[in-house]
């Protein structure tokens, strides 16, 4: 075998420009898939990455209003959906995927926060948990943050963070200040900031859409206990869950809302349940995204194939005239005692090598096309190496496949015939 | 007795044409003889060669191969035949042109499956009693053609075959090659290997010990010494020159007595 294949190079060498000349459809169509392929993988990743965020592993689950995701303050909390309380998170918390988990609730002040003369507007103020800024990776800037007696007393606590308080105490120490929110006072205890922000790429307008939440604004933050003193109201609770991993995201969403469904009693006049929690599953929203455009690809892909193909019928060509051109050393080799296996192999492998160096070369110009591409269109490049072992192969396939025919023709062979063949 | 064929019958089918190549054809040689086959063009003397050395198959007939019946080989043991018993030598040389003389007395051995080291060391040994240990790393297009004659006898002997069949084995050289090729088959014949040659050549076939004459696909003469038929030889051809083509079955047969 490392015989053969030592011989085949030899070959291949000997007659340089056919060989090249050959494999150029193989290359071509090895090149133009993994350039296909690698943009796409470019492009994927990045709305995974975009949609998912750098690996925080948070999911949103939200109250939904039949499609819609409910809506703060138009209602009152609906009867039959439950406050969740310490003993449904740890109900939460016992799902195998799920590593901690946040309740809260929040709504825009339409009053805005206020101190002195400075407006923080359209401000969302969120009325959170214990867990909260731990689950959501937040630090404390200065100050402190909730204790439990800020839970148990509805203290008019709140804490803001870094844009919010620059907005609204420029560079002066926001500590112990007061604040006026919805024509109450509230006392500012800290400051906190959210580390490793994650910023989605975004190269034009769709992308902003598509990534960008409203919460440039500023938020703040109050405790739960406090946030109906707040607005005159309960609402209900929305909850994040941080999942173990990227990959367990869906099901700990997915398994997160059966539990809070399961307290939801509310049944509408015509026997159906109208709320009903529901993870924001982010994956599978990148995965429909990707769907998109792998779609697409995929035809470019076929049509690089039919490169392929005819790449292979060029190789067919090239190894027939290869076995006629060598009749006279396969009638020797016979004499010499080779056996008809020994023939087809040394055919067969010639044929392999030819396509896998093309193969091999085609992923070569490919990454280099790849990369052009995303230069000129500014289209992201990721080189998957799943995709350059199965070209590789793929092309090894195709010289086997296509070598075929020439090599057993080659190993049928008369030795008398073709040592007689001048 | 390391062959013997009974009663061979080899016949072509040229279109519609059934073309009787070898006809009736009964021979025994023994471990050790060194025998030259002679004949016309189209005597049938290739095909018996073929034949002999399991590259084509008889019609009809049994083949005996170091007392085994081999006729109704298949492809698979006639090359493992081919491989382990008989060595080829051919007009010309049939050497493989981008591979150094070594890797060309590799190849049989390379297809009997013998580890790579070993394979080095016979084929230096192989090389070395041609008298080519100098020329190892040379590519055939570097050798002179009695060189690559005896690259070719290395090759066909690296395995260490009974018999050694060569065509026309001094065809393609000139006559002080050609000397030396014999002294080379003489030296094997002393060894004990058994010499089967093609030769069209009176001067060739003087070395073997035995003369067999085919013509029309028969064995028209066999003798064993060697001056007597070179002595019919050279009878032959001054017969030739005043009568060309005179019917030599007949004048074979007296000296043959």
């Amino acid at each position: 075998m490392f015989e053969n294949i030592r011989l085949s190079f030899q070959g291949i060498w000997s007659h340089k420009m056919r060989s090249f000349l050959t494999m150029l459809g193989i290359i071509i169509g090895i090149a133009a898939i993994i350039a296909i392929v690698s943009t796409i993988k470019g492009t994927n990743d990045q709305i995974k990455e975009n949609l998912v965020g750098s690996g925080d592993n948070l999911v949103d689950v939200n109250l939904h209003t039949n499609e819609w995701q409910y809506m703060s303050g138009n209602d009152m909390t609906p009867e039959g959906v439950p406050m969740i309380d310490d003993l449904i998170k740890e109900e939460i918390l016992a799902i195998d995927e799920v590593e901690a988990v946040s309740a809260y609730r929040y709504g825009y002040s339409m009053s805005g926060v206020r101190y002195k003369e400075n407006l923080l507007d359209g401000a969302m103020i969120y009325g959170i948990d214990d867990d909260y800024f731990s689950v959501n990776g937040y630090i404390v800037n200065k100050g402190r943050l909730f204790g439990e007696n800020d839970y148990e007393n509805e203290s008019k606590f709140v804490i803001i963070d870094t844009v919010a308080a620059k907005t609204l105490f420029g560079n002066e120490n926001p500590i112990s200040k007061s604040v006026e929110i919805n024509s109450d006072v509230y006392v500012v205890v800290g400051v906190v900031e959210q580390v490793d922000t994650f910023q989605p790429v975004i190269e034009d307008v769709n992308d902003w859409y598509t990534y960008y939440y409203d919460d440039a604004a500023g938020k703040v933050f109050v405790p739960h206990t406090t946030w109906p003193l707040m607005f005159y109201f309960d609402e209900p609770y929305h909850v994040v869950v941080k999942a173990k991993s990227t990959d367990d995201m869906t099901n700990a969403g997915k398994k997160t809302a059966e539990i809070l469904n399961s307290y939801i009693t509310y049944v509408d006049m015509e026997g159906n349940q109208p709320y009903k929690y529901k993870s924001e599953d982010l994956l599978e929203k990148a995965k429909a995204m990707m769907d998109i455009s792998a779609s697409t690809s995929k035809q470019l892909i076929w049509i690089a194939s039919i490169s392929l193909l005819v790449g292979g019928i060029g190789v067919m060509n090239i190894m027939l005239v290869s076995v006629t051109e060598r009749t006279k050393e396969i009638g020797l080799k016979k004499a010499l005692g080779a056996r008809k296996r020994a023939i087809l192999a040394q055919f067969l492998t010639e044929a392999a090598v030819l396509t896998s160096l093309g193969g091999i070369l085609g992923v070569g110009a490919g990454i280099g096309l790849a990369y052009l591409i995303s230069d000129i269109a500014a289209v992201p490049v990721a080189i998957s190496g799943v995709a350059i072992i199965i070209s590789v192969a793929f092309s090894m396939v195709i010289g086997v496949l296509f070598g075929l025919l020439p090599s057993v023709k080659a190993a049928n062979m008369n030795p008398i015939d073709a040592l007689r063949h001048e | 007795m390391i062959l013997e064929l009974k009663s061979i019958y080899k016949a072509y089918v040229q279109g519609n044409m059934y073309v009787p190549v070898l006809k009736d054809i009964n021979l025994s040689i023994e471990e050790g003889e060194y025998v030259a086959i002679m004949g016309p063009s189209g005597s049938g003397k290739s095909t018996l060669m073929n034949i002999i050395g399991c590259l084509d198959k008889a019609s009809s007939g049994t083949y005996l191969l170091d007392e085994e019946d081999i006729s109704n080989y298949k492809d698979k043991e006639l090359s493992y035949i081919r491989n382990k018993s008989i060595g080829f030598v051919f007009q010309t040389f049939n050497l493989l042109p981008r591979q150094s003389a070594l890797d060309n007395v590799a190849l049989p051995l390379q297809y009997a499956g013998v580890p790579k080291k070993k394979r080095k060391e016979m084929c230096l040994e192989a090389l070395d009693m041609v008298g080519l240990s100098d020329r190892v790393d040379f590519k055939p297009t570097q050798l002179s053609g009695g060189q690559k004659q005896r690259v070719a006898i290395a090759r066909a002997m690296v395995n260490g075959p009974k018999i050694l069949l060569a065509d026309e084995p001094t065809g393609a050289l000139d006559s002080k090659s050609g000397v030396q090729i014999m002294g080379l088959f003489k030296s094997l014949h002393e060894q004990g290997v058994t010499i089967i040659m093609i030769t069209h050549s009176d001067e060739i076939a003087a070395y073997a010990d035995r003369v067999i004459r085919l013509v029309d696909g028969q064995i028209i003469s066999d003798t064993d010494n060697p001056e007597v038929a070179i002595k019919y030889q050279e009878s032959l051809k001054s017969e030739n020159e005043e009568n060309s083509e005179e019917s030599p079955a007949q004048v074979d047969e007296e000296v043959a007595e």
